[in-house]
């Protein structure tokens, strides 16, 4: 489908392809099966400027918004989701500030992450604190100009292998989530130490690890926004304006597995023919394609009404992460079963994809609280009708 | 520091096939790229750049077509590059090309150090550069795989040969020709795209750059092109058949027994 | 000056049509019409039964040819040692020169080389030029053109045949532009238009696609490089004689800008991929760069060279150094046996001349099983190690 893009995002999405496919695609596999992290692929998006896309230019962006974002992560995804996910993850990080900051933390931090100098992350989740991030147990404490945090946050993307890290942390655990404050912690502040490399299922090239606060001295500046209470509406926005990018991952996966499936049904042959001049199989491809347009469509038309100026757009951003998250788990399930027997081994991209796929369920807010949010939504908007 | 990099744009060679029924080329799908050894020129030429400073000029003969393809060097960081396009140059053997480039090249002028790629994929000459130097009275050197130090006066460098390589010290003004071996030529960035985007290929003609129409083209060019003709595959073997393990020991019996290999 | 259809000649019969490498040729009204962009080459002039086709050349040749004389060999030596091309390029000088009725004459540049100049006149030299000073030890482009530019204007010779080696494709384009002359490079093929006293030059083009045979009519000397290992050296004949004169350099002014400060050679396999009698090569066939393991056993138990294919070096299998073809190294062992290689056309070229192939493949219909002179169908994985212990029992 033809979605108009400008001269500039075209010009993104070429770059941000002919990456995935030159650099990224043959290095798959690799990534996929040691865990490493992919610095050498992170540094050709550096240097490509990627990594300012979607960053204002008075921070050494290009400019643009959250559909330039989402066309790189869409193109990386293709190949390899892993690494898509450690570019946008990077993003996730530097989004409280972008959005919440003050100017000279935004000066300071964006103009590093934009330059791709520096990868940022971002951390919420606790142990006992996942969809529930007013049940967090991690701390922050005043102690003259300084804030002491202690705690552990679990299962950060990009963790050890950023330099910049936005932490949630309670500062007044009366005031439940008001009392949620955001702190921008730099890599190398004493305190500040990483836990274990964890062995995932799928997008293995990307880092998760625990971050992990033992009396970690922070100055006060670092506060975000200078102000205490505002981490969880920080984490709140900050996932209003990134779930399209999931929602970017999650297609472009499904478009890699659909591109894998029409190649191969092409050329394996079965009973003298192309096995994609069977009807069951066509019917297969071509609900594949249909349901991953319509995903794309979503994805594409909500970040463009978030870089439209959209006061609230908490509910289409939700709808876009869990339809095409969704669409991304069948398409390469399907591509997998397609693929047949060689779907099912690791010499063909397919499995990589489909075990992938699942995160994109999971991560940024389960399918089901995506649900639960899309429903709220609804219900305050009908509320609000007076009929 | 002025650098000026020598680019062709080849057919993607390794994209073409022989249909074995009529025997001819197949050229559909064919795209014309920038000669892959010369993208590492390029890049050699804006590492050189980063390091000591200066001017990176890609100079490029060829139609008029070319220049839009020049831009890509413009997106990896070349500041200018010109093309060097006229009727007058069509025909051109190396000996003519080296002509029309090393005029070019005076007219650049002040130039330290000229870079061509080791050879162009679809002629596989790597004449062109030894002889641009020779036109211009520079010296030059070929097979470069690394350079160890430069200034505007010198370079040291190391050039491969069949036995190993070579470290050899050469005044500038220069040409050399690099290998792949060198380096590996970055993608462009996206800033660097836009402003290609934006940049004027200026088109150099015979007359702008003071050629002399007799060393010009056909008439300039001491080759002729005779005939072309797509080789032939003799075809003689013997290939075995039954298990692995028969054919495995046809073969040694082969080579083995015939004292072929002993 | 350009390229001509005589109209009343051409019958619109398309012949030429694929004949033309950029695709500019298109029949409009049943006759030929050429395209803009055509860049003269005359691919299609030879195609065109009708003789319709013409390019069309303002020549003024200038010189007088029959003053130019004899077949000249430039005998690269590397470190004092004669190189095999230049046993190679007698012996193919040889048949050139009885042809036209001129002499061979080598020409060999260095220092103390004199046992050298004696082995050239028994590998088929009529005459041998010797220049002998410090300055041409080794190689350097200024000095070497100094040298031989001197003496091609002396001497006038109608042919120079050089190497087509690291030397001789910088060397010769350098002599070639200062003597203003055609050069044509890396050659596979030689032959000579005895009336004209032209040299046939054939040479691959189009990455080894295309072949074209290439003429310097009106320019003399013409001057060829020659791609090591194609043509074969005679049996040298130690009771040969010739003349072996030695090149005055007495007066010479040395202009000499480059300096070489340190030379040094990386023995293994770069070196004795080229002159190995058997070669192993192992290509994307192996799947994975850990199989190259058992290319390398079959390699040590033959006492063999590894040699690979692009894919292979391009995937990141192997070094560059290994890889044989058009852009790598071209090859002509005794033995080259090539282990889950297609053959493309590029990697063909590098080693065609080899005198047995041995091809291994799963692909029967694999393009190296047409140069094949033994072909084993099956995986290659599998053959290998068979292959490693059948020739160590038959081997002892």
């Amino acid at each position: 489908m033809d979605y108009f893009l400008t001269e500039e995002q075209q010009m993104i999405k070429d770059l941000a392809r002919r990456i995935a496919d030159e650099k990224v695609a043959p290095k798959a596999a690799h990534y996929d099966e040691t865990g490493e992290f992919p610095w050498d692929i992170m540094k050709i998006l550096a240097d490509a400027d990627l990594f300012g896309v979607y960053l204002p230019e008075e921070y050494g962006g290009m400019g643009g918004g959250v559909l330039e974002q989402c066309i790189v992560v869409e193109e990386l995804s293709r190949a390899c989701s892993g690494v898509a996910v450690s570019y946008a993850a990077s993003g996730l990080g530097c989004s409280p500030i972008l959005v919440l900051g003050s100017e000279e933390q935004k000066k300071k931090y964006i103009t590093q992450v934009a330059s791709g100098k520096k990868l940022a992350a971002f951390g919420a989740t606790e142990a006992n604190a996942g969809s529930d991030l007013a049940a967090m147990e991690t701390t922050a404490v005043l102690d003259g100009n300084e804030y002491v945090l202690n705690g552990t946050k679990q299962w950060i993307t990009n963790g050890g292998e950023a330099d910049i890290y936005t932490v949630m942390a309670v500062t007044d655990k009366k005031k439940g989530p008001r009392g949620i404050s955001c702190f921008i912690v730099e890599k190398g502040t004493p305190g500040f130490t990483f836990g274990k490399k964890e062995n995932k299922m799928g997008i293995r090239a990307s880092a998760t690890r625990e971050l992990v606060f033992d009396n970690c001295r922070i100055p006060k500046e670092n506060l975000l926004g200078g102000k205490e209470g505002i981490g969880f509406i920080a984490t709140m926005r900050t996932f209003d304006r990134t779930r399209p990018g999931i929602g970017a991952q999650a297609v472009g996966i499904a478009q890699g597995a659909l591109d894998a499936a029409v190649k191969y049904s092409r050329e394996r042959v079965q009973f003298g023919q192309s096995i994609s001049s069977f009807q069951g199989l066509q019917f297969m491809l071509a609900d594949m394609a249909t349901q991953l347009e319509a995903a794309r469509a979503l994805v594409y038309a909500t970040a463009r009404m978030i870089d439209g100026g959209a006061k609230n757009f908490s509910k289409e951003s939700a709808m876009c992460k869990l339809f095409a998250s969704d669409t991304a788990m069948k398409v390469t399930v399907d591509a997998v079963q397609v693929l047949g027997g060689y779907g099912y081994m690791k010499e063909y991209p397919v499995e990589k994809m489909m075990r992938d796929a699942k995160i994109t369920q999971i991560y940024e807010g389960t399918n089901q609280i995506q649900r639960h949010v899309i429903a709220l939504e609804l219900i305050k908007e009908s509320a609000s009708k007076k009929d | 520091m002025k650098i000026v990099v020598c680019v062709k744009q080849v057919p993607d060679t390794t994209e073409v096939k022989i249909n074995p029924e009529t025997n001819t080329l197949i050229r559909e799908g064919v795209a014309s790229i920038l000669n892959p050894f010369d993208m590492y020129a390029v890049e050699e030429a804006i590492r050189i750049k980063e390091k000591v400073g200066g001017t990176v000029i890609v100079l490029s003969m060829g139609p008029p077509q070319v220049a839009e393809q020049l831009k890509e060097t413009i997106a990896m960081g070349a500041d200018e590059a010109i093309l060097v396009s006229d009727r007058a140059f069509a025909g051109s053997d190396t000996l003519a090309t080296s002509y029309a480039l090393s005029k070019a090249i005076e007219k650049i002028a002040d130039v330290n150090l000229v870079i061509c790629g080791k050879q162009a994929i679809d002629g596989d000459t790597a004449q062109v550069g030894p002889e641009i130097a020779e036109k211009i009275g520079i010296p030059h050197l070929t097979y470069v795989k690394k350079i160890e130090a430069i200034s505007e006066t010198e370079i040291t460098l190391e050039r491969m040969n069949e036995d190993g390589y070579e470290r050899v010290q050469m005044p500038l003004p220069g040409l050399i020709t690099v290998v792949k071996e060198i380096n590996e030529p970055r993608l462009p960035s996206l800033k660097g795209m836009m402003r290609s985007k934006k940049a004027e290929i200026p088109i150099w003609s015979a007359a702008d750059i003071d050629a002399d129409p007799a060393k010009c083209g056909l008439n300039g060019s001491p080759t002729w092109v005779k005939r072309i003709f797509i080789p032939e595959i003799k075809c003689q073997g013997e290939i075995f058949s039954g298990e692995p393990e028969e054919q495995v020991k046809f073969l040694v019996n082969a080579l083995v027994g015939r004292k072929i290999v002993v | 000056m350009g390229i001509k259809i005589y109209l009343e000649k051409c019958y619109g019969c398309k012949v030429c049509v694929p004949s033309c490498p950029f695709g500019l040729i298109e029949i409009v009204d049943k006759k030929a019409v050429i395209k803009d962009g055509c860049n003269l080459c005359g691919a299609c002039v030879s195609t065109c039964k009708f003789k319709a086709i013409e390019i069309i050349r303002d020549v003024k040749v200038t010189i007088d040819k029959s003053l130019y004389k004899g077949v000249w060999i430039f005998a690269e030596q590397r470190n004092g040692q004669l190189a095999n091309v230049a046993k190679e390029l007698l012996g193919e000088g040889r048949k050139l020169a009885d042809e036209l009725g001129e002499p061979l004459v080598a020409v060999l540049l260095g220092h103390n080389i004199e046992s050298e100049a004696k082995q050239l006149v028994a590998y088929g030299a009529d005459q041998v030029f010797v220049a002998d000073a410090p300055q041409l030890e080794h190689f350097l482009e200024d000095s070497y053109t100094q040298v031989l530019v001197d003496l091609v204007q002396k001497e006038r010779p109608n042919i120079i045949l050089m190497g087509a080696t690291a030397i001789g494709r910088s060397l010769a384009p350098k002599v070639a532009a200062r003597l203003e002359t055609g050069l044509t490079a890396d050659c596979t093929g030689l032959d000579v238009d005895v009336a004209e006293k032209n040299l046939l030059q054939t040479r691959p083009a189009f990455g080894g696609n295309l072949m074209a045979t290439i003429l310097c009519p009106n320019h003399r000397p013409q001057m060829a490089t020659v791609r090591p290992k194609v043509f074969k050296p005679l049996e040298p004949d130690l009771g040969r004689k010739a003349t072996i004169t030695k090149v005055d350099l007495s007066k010479t002014q040395w202009e000499i800008r480059a300096k070489i400060l340190e030379i040094v050679n990386e023995v293994g396999h770069s070196v004795n991929l080229e002159e190995a009698n058997i070669i192993v090569s192992g290509g994307r066939g192996l799947c994975d760069p850990k199989n190259f393991e058992l290319v390398r056993e079959l390699a040590d138990t033959l006492g063999a060279a590894v040699g690979a294919s692009r894919a292979a070096v391009d995937s990141g299998w192997i070094p560059y150094a290994h890889q044989v073809g058009q852009t790598g190294k071209t090859v002509g062992p005794k033995v080259y046996i090539a282990c889950g290689i297609r053959g493309a056309i590029q990697h063909l070229a590098g080693m065609q001349s080899s005198d047995i192939i041995v091809a291994i493949n799963k692909d029967p219909d694999a393009p190296i099983f047409k140069l094949a002179t033994y072909g084993i169908v099956g995986d290659v994985l599998e053959i290998l190690p068979m292959l490693t212990k059948e020739f160590k029992k038959a081997l002892g």
